[in-house]
């Protein structure tokens, strides 16, 4: 039911189109930068979680 | 370099975690007791406050805002001072924080058995606890952004772009899907009507998915999982590509299921091609979750914070999966109303966001306490346990859902229903919730071996409220020189939760905006005409006691259903409903049409038990309806405020309504009287019954 009046909109497919062609580029852009990442940075940034710099340090309280 | 020293406060992690881990037994408890409702109704004693229309909606949100948002809190206030290398903005922010949140929680725990509800799914709390979340929200997402701005770290990890992309895009859900006209201090119309109310609705309930029970719990199975398995995340890249594609998706990706059929061809096929494209990136979480474990399989075997995350993760790809599907127009035609729904949401929040949740605790707590868990076999008891609940709930509940909708949809050579009376269905489906409730109590015994171990591991560690922690003090002007764009954007967290706003904002007007447009689209019909000041006071009944949590009004332009119940739903008859009641399990028969289907009397005593007149009926009994005076000192401010949004009402109609209330209250109670029920005309029931006698018979007098 829904889809039926919202297809009687006049001019409304223009909205679906219009995202669909932002996201395309847009997927595609990350996408093609991620792989040109380079890979010192992406060790560094994967491995982040695991240098927390507590467990090395003394503990008061 | 000069090395700062700083404290990470624990204590406002403890703080989340113990309430996170009480908030969970509550809901799974109160699920247990609705599951038992749904084949024993007399457990509610006859006490109005704890039947199923009013208890569910504090099971969901019991379980969605106190359980799994608590655990979010916690989550992410660790790992977020972590990730930053810096102690939280602001100490006092935390606690309000912490004080509010559960303050909203208790509020919703004593609103809801009470009846006070707007009836929209997860959106049920009235106005002044919308207030009191908003205001919450905003002190968190105070507390921390100031957190990430003060940080120590150059760069921010990716746990902390699905955190901002959360905070940013439940503010916008909340906002637009609670905005309401006030009546009095509990009592509130939504502002949207009818068709316009249910996209509104959907749209947040789509989204609250994704960015209450999806995205934090991905950030936080970005930070948990490496943590567990000490190891760091299989790719950052798909890290990457999986948080943009995962807030454009939901976002922008959910208008199109609505608007594909308004779509010319080649967009069409280009749009289901991307679609399934976009399974992908959510199923790309999934392996970058499991391929983390590369390596570290039979760590798995011993470990059950590791055992929990597993299953998590898997359940997270298997819903992923099965909502896209679920969104086809024939497998949805099938599902829609059933308990496939029930069992497609709980592998949601029993496996992912309850696993998920159950693993970081088993990690954190022993790491807050500064010891080792008190037994692992319990935990991994708890494990089995939990996942044979599971086993033994969905697979109920999806045998459930489609012997259900089956019979509906059954004729018989003749052409002709072949289960016509819907309490047959019911019947027929009785063992299977009696087999989901045994699963439900499975996974609360779980969960109750997790607070024994939870609460000796307390017992046997000493609590480090402040953490001691070092780290170089980060310099702001060095000279970086190949910085790419996007290595800025995440150096600069305003501009990076700037971005995703937009990207969020844009797609949810892309969907909002034909919303919008949709009310002047609907053709009106001459005959709806707004409801009687008695009928409105009913719907109001109806409301309160949560009918809509099992009975739609919906009827489908299908031949199944426009044989069982009448004419199928049209998109007129709703534009005076402030707020829509379409339902979305038929777990009793839809009404839109029960209108004039049955006389007077028959409501009056099916309300008082059901029994009487549909033997085996698992609806609840009424009685109190029966006994309690309606409430007219509220009329007027309800139309006043139904005038306000645009319902016509003549002027002036406010000050008679409560005379024109009278005269119908006393033409039914009349009616009833002569049937030997000695009904006043004062009493709630009778509201109802004209509430109920008006539903559908819009479009009948039309006819004649």
């Amino acid at each position: 039911m829904l889809s039926k009046y919202l297809s009687s909109i006049e001019g409304i497919s223009a909205y679906p189109i219009f995202s669909l062609f932002i996201f395309i580029p847009f997927f595609l852009a990350v996408t093609i930068w991620v792989f040109k990442l380079d890979k010192k940075y992406l060790n560094y940034m994967g491995e982040m979680p695991l240098n927390d710099s507590t467990e090395s340090v003394e503990d008061r309280n | 370099m000069e090395v700062q020293k700083f404290q990470y406060d624990n204590r406002i992690v403890r703080d989340f975690a113990f309430a996170s881990v009480i908030f969970a037994v509550v809901g799974m408890l109160v699920g247990v007791i609705i599951a038992s409702q749904l084949f024993s109704p007399a457990i509610n004693a006859n006490l109005q406050y704890i039947t199923y229309g009013r208890i569910r909606p504090l099971h969901t949100n019991a379980i969605i805002f106190a359980f799994v948002g608590n655990a979010i809190f916690m989550g992410v206030y660790y790992s977020l001072q972590r990730l930053c290398k810096a102690r939280m903005f602001s100490d006092v922010l935390s606690r309000i924080h912490f004080w509010g949140w559960q303050l909203i929680i208790v509020s919703a725990a004593v609103s809801l058995p009470l009846g006070i509800t707007t009836s929209k799914e997860y959106a049920e709390l009235e106005w002044p606890i919308d207030i009191g979340i908003t205001l919450i929200w905003v002190v968190f997402a105070i507390n921390f952004f100031g957190t990430v701005i003060k940080r120590r770290e150059r760069h921010m990890y990716v746990a902390i772009w699905f955190y901002i992309a959360t905070i940013v895009t439940v503010a916008v859900l909340h906002i637009v899907n609670s905005l309401e006209v006030p009546v009095s201090f509990l009592k509130s119309y939504s502002m949207y009507a009818g068709v316009q109310d249910a996209l509104v609705q959907w749209w947040y309930g789509h989204n609250a998915v994704a960015f209450f029970l999806t995205t934090p719990y991905l950030g936080l199975m970005y930070y948990y999982l490496p943590k567990a398995a000490n190891r760091p995340v299989y790719s950052y890249r798909l890290s990457i590509v999986h948080f943009w594609s995962l807030i454009f998706i939901y976002i922008w990706a959910g208008p199109h299921h609505l608007l594909y059929t308004a779509l010319p061809d080649w967009a069409q096929s280009l749009g289901t091609a991307f679609s399934i494209m976009l399974i992908a990136p959510s199923w790309g979480g999934m392996i970058n979750g499991l391929l983390t474990l590369r390596g570290a399989w039979d760590k798995v075997r011993e470990e059950p914070v590791l055992k929990f995350m597993v299953v998590g993760v898997t359940a997270y790809g298997m819903a992923t999966f099965e909502g896209p599907m679920l969104s086809l127009k024939n497998v949805n035609a099938l599902a829609h109303y059933t308990d496939w729904i029930v069992s497609h949401v709980h592998i949601g929040a029993l496996g992912w966001n309850g696993f998920m949740t159950f693993g970081i605790l088993y990690w954190l707590i022993p790491k807050l306490y500064k010891t080792d868990l008190y037994s692992k076999k319990l935990a991994s008891f708890h494990f089995w346990i939990g996942t044979l609940g599971i086993v033994f709930y969905a697979s109920s509940m999806y045998v459930a859902g489609i012997v259900q909708s089956l019979m509906w949809k059954e004729f018989n050579p003749m052409g002709v229903l072949q289960y016509p009376n819907f309490l047959e269905t019911t019947l027929q489906i009785i063992p299977l919730h009696m087999i989901r409730a045994v699963g439900g109590s499975l996974y609360l015994t779980g969960a109750l071996v997790m607070v024994y171990n939870l609460v000796k591991t307390v017992k046997q560690g000493s609590f480090v409220a402040n953490e001691v922690a070092e780290a170089p003090a980060l310099i702001k002007d060095d000279n970086h020189v190949s910085e790419t764009k996007h290595r800025w954007l995440e150096k600069k967290p305003l501009q990076f939760a700037l971005l995703a706003t937009v990207a969020v904002l844009i797609g949810g007007m892309v969907e909002m905006i034909p919303t919008f447009l949709v009310k002047s689209n609907i053709p009106t019909i001459a005959s709806v005409k707004p409801y009687t000041p008695l009928e409105l006071q009913g719907r109001d009944l109806y409301i309160r006691e949560g009918c809509n949590n099992c009975h739609s009004q919906m009827v489908r332009p299908f031949r199944s259903e426009t044989e069982r119940y009448g004419e199928y739903s049209k998109a007129g008859e709703y534009v005076y409903d402030h707020p829509f009641l379409w339902g979305s399990r038929r777990t009793g028969p839809d009404l839109h049409r029960v209108g004039g289907k049955f006389p007077n009397l028959w409501h009056y005593l099916h309300m008082d038990n059901p029994r009487t007149m549909s033997p085996g009926s698992i609806m609840p009994s009424y009685p109190w309806l029966l006994t309690q005076d309606l409430d007219t000192s509220s009329t007027a401010a309800k139309i006043q405020a139904m005038q306000t949004l645009g319902v016509p009402y003549p002027k002036g109609y406010e000050l008679i309504a409560n005379d024109i209330l009278r005269q119908q209250a006393d033409s039914i109670s009349l009616d009833l009287q002569r049937n030997k029920v000695p009904a006043e005309p004062n009493k709630e029931i009778i509201a109802l019954i004209a509430y109920l006698q008006r539903l559908g018979m819009d479009i009948k007098t039309a006819g004649k």
